[in-house]
């Protein structure tokens, strides 16, 4: 019987299973680096060429983009409008994860409150921005706290929900635990609800840089004399396309910094722990 | 002294119609310094229990009582050691202790005493899976509790692994005396470690045998205490939850008891 069975366990050996983390696979630092930077330079070539072809006074080159970047910062205009933008990116953001986050966190938690609020999420959810936007303008007045409340009020739901989600994820497990061993709620949060609800900070902080920076640059644009916003509608009014990527590019560029520089260490940081 | 009584009347899952009984008239109580093994067919309610008398589950009718200084003080040793994966062991172990000025230097004390000596750094996804036992087991005990639960702890370990962890509980266990109710199907396990061994009719529950088990046990005698055991188990499984009365129960041929 014995030997039955091992004949046929050696017919359904397993297949050799090769790695495929080889040097082939540009694996690593230095591999992923290379590959993000050829295929940066392989946009920009197709940009130039579009724009040679076009040959069009509103489709400026990257030489002209580059040199328009250049004049702003050499005037310290770009800078201080970028600035300005940045800060009110920052502050919507905190307070859309503030606000929302406990929202999100709560209604996981408490059905019979989600079955009750659901449907006020879905409509603050699908409310278009510009109207949140004009709203504030109009009860607020023009002025930094209505728009940084406009911003923050279109992000919000769209942090509360994810952290829902992540929230009902949760197995009821580590809970009990914490219940038995008589964790407090700062331990609980701590140690228990914040390392499982990180994926999903995660996500909401990575859709969340996204959306907010575009959402404030036309909060700028309709009501606020400064930041990015501001200068695209000026340049705009003169159909001043080279300045108007020149901006644009640069704000890209930020965001990729922050990206790069504090989200994905975060995030290493908070998946240590995985195997 | 006893140190816990339990009276469950009744213990419903779901509601309505789909409603299954689960326990219907559980009357037990576990005397201090007590090692209660807890053996039954399967889907008779012995999770439940526990989680009743950890008060993680309160859907039930009757009472669970808990004498003592601190009584409800409750380590719970669960089916899956249930360490955060985003803790180190000694972290593990240490989070109940808050508030303790010395709770690392104790967690580190009680990981060496489970064997996890230079583990202590380790996220439990490094572990094995019989480390990671040892960690939970630790981390019951370190917390000092009144009334140790413990579910089928060695479940789904191998043999060697599983014979090794229940010699370390034994150790820990002579050395502490903490009340214990310790839930297992293993017949060997439950002869080789019990005081005392309660055995549950298949659904609904009730006690349908009380074996006070003797203290000192050779090897013989180890083996003759499963048979009964095993004895036990088989009537009580043939007999409905009607029949199992403690009191007429008999040890049976072997005498012991």
């Amino acid at each position: 019987m014995a030997l039955f069975s091992r004949e046929i366990s050696r017919e359904e050996e397993p297949p050799l299973l090769r790695g495929r983390a080889g040097p082939a696979r540009a694996g690593g630092k230095g591999g992923r680096l290379i590959v993000g930077a050829v295929s940066l330079v392989a946009l920009v070539a197709l940009w130039a060429m579009a724009a040679w072809l076009a040959q069009s006074r509103h489709f400026p080159g990257p030489v002209a983009v580059g040199a328009a970047i250049g004049a702003g910062i050499g005037s310290g205009e770009l800078p201080y409008h970028t600035a300005i933008t940045l800060a009110r990116v920052a502050a919507s953001f905190v307070v859309a994860f503030a606000i929302g986050s406990p929202i999100g966190i709560v209604l996981g938690r408490f059905g019979k409150l989600d079955l009750f609020f659901d449907s006020w999420l879905i409509l603050f959810l699908n409310l278009p921005a510009l109207i949140v936007i004009i709203l504030c303008f109009v009860w607020l007045g023009q002025n930094e706290a209505a728009a940084v409340t406009a911003v923050a009020l279109n992000k919000i739901p769209n942090v509360a929900v994810i952290l829902r989600e992540g929230t009902q994820a949760m197995p009821p497990g580590y809970d009990e635990m914490a219940t038995l061993y008589r964790f407090n709620w700062w331990t609980r949060l701590r140690h228990v609800h914040l390392p499982q609800l990180a994926p999903y900070f995660a996500v909401a902080a990575r859709s969340g840089l996204a959306i907010v920076w575009k959402i404030v640059l036309i909060v700028e644009l309709l009501g606020l004399s400064s930041g990015v916003g501001f200068k695209l509608n000026m340049y705009f009014q003169s159909f001043d396309v080279a300045n108007i990527l020149a901006y644009a590019l640069s704000f890209i560029v930020v965001i990729f910094v922050i990206e790069a520089m504090l989200l994905r260490p975060w995030q290493s940081a908070a998946n240590r722990w995985r195997p | 002294m006893s140190a816990l009584s339990i009276d469950i009347r009744r213990k419903v899952y779901g509601s309505g119609a789909a409603g299954r009984l689960a326990i219907a008239g559980l009357e037990f109580e576990v005397r201090e310094g007590e090692l209660v093994c807890v053996l039954g067919p399967s889907g008779a309610g012995k999770t439940t229990t526990l989680n009743i008398i950890a008060g993680l589950d309160s859907a039930f009718e009757g009472e669970v009582r808990l004498t003592g200084r601190d009584a409800h003080r409750l380590s719970y040793v669960f089916q899956e050691p249930r360490l955060l994966p985003w803790r180190t062991l000694i972290e593990n172990v240490a989070l109940p202790l808050k508030g303790r000025p010395d709770a690392r230097s104790a967690a580190a004390g009680w990981l060496d005493r489970v064997g996890l000596n230079g583990c202590h750094d380790l996220y439990p996804g490094q572990a094995s899976a019989g480390m990671q036992r040892r960690a939970a087991i630790a981390r019951a005990f370190a917390f000092g509790p009144t009334i140790l639960l413990m579910d089928e702890p060695f479940v789904s370990l191998d043999e060697k692994s599983a014979s090794e962890l229940r010699g370390l509980f034994a150790a820990l266990w002579k050395a502490e005396r903490v009340t214990t109710l310790f839930v297992t199907h293993d017949l060997a396990e439950a002869a080789g470690l019990a005081t005392r061994v309660l055995i549950y009719s298949t659904s609904p529950a009730t006690i349908a045998a009380d074996i006070a088990m003797p203290a000192a046990r050779g090897a013989a005698s180890l083996k003759e205490a499963e048979q009964m055991l095993r004895l036990a188990l088989q009537r009580a499984a043939g007999s409905g939850p009607a029949a199992g009365d403690r009191s007429n129960f008999e040890p049976g041929p072997l005498g012991i008891g």
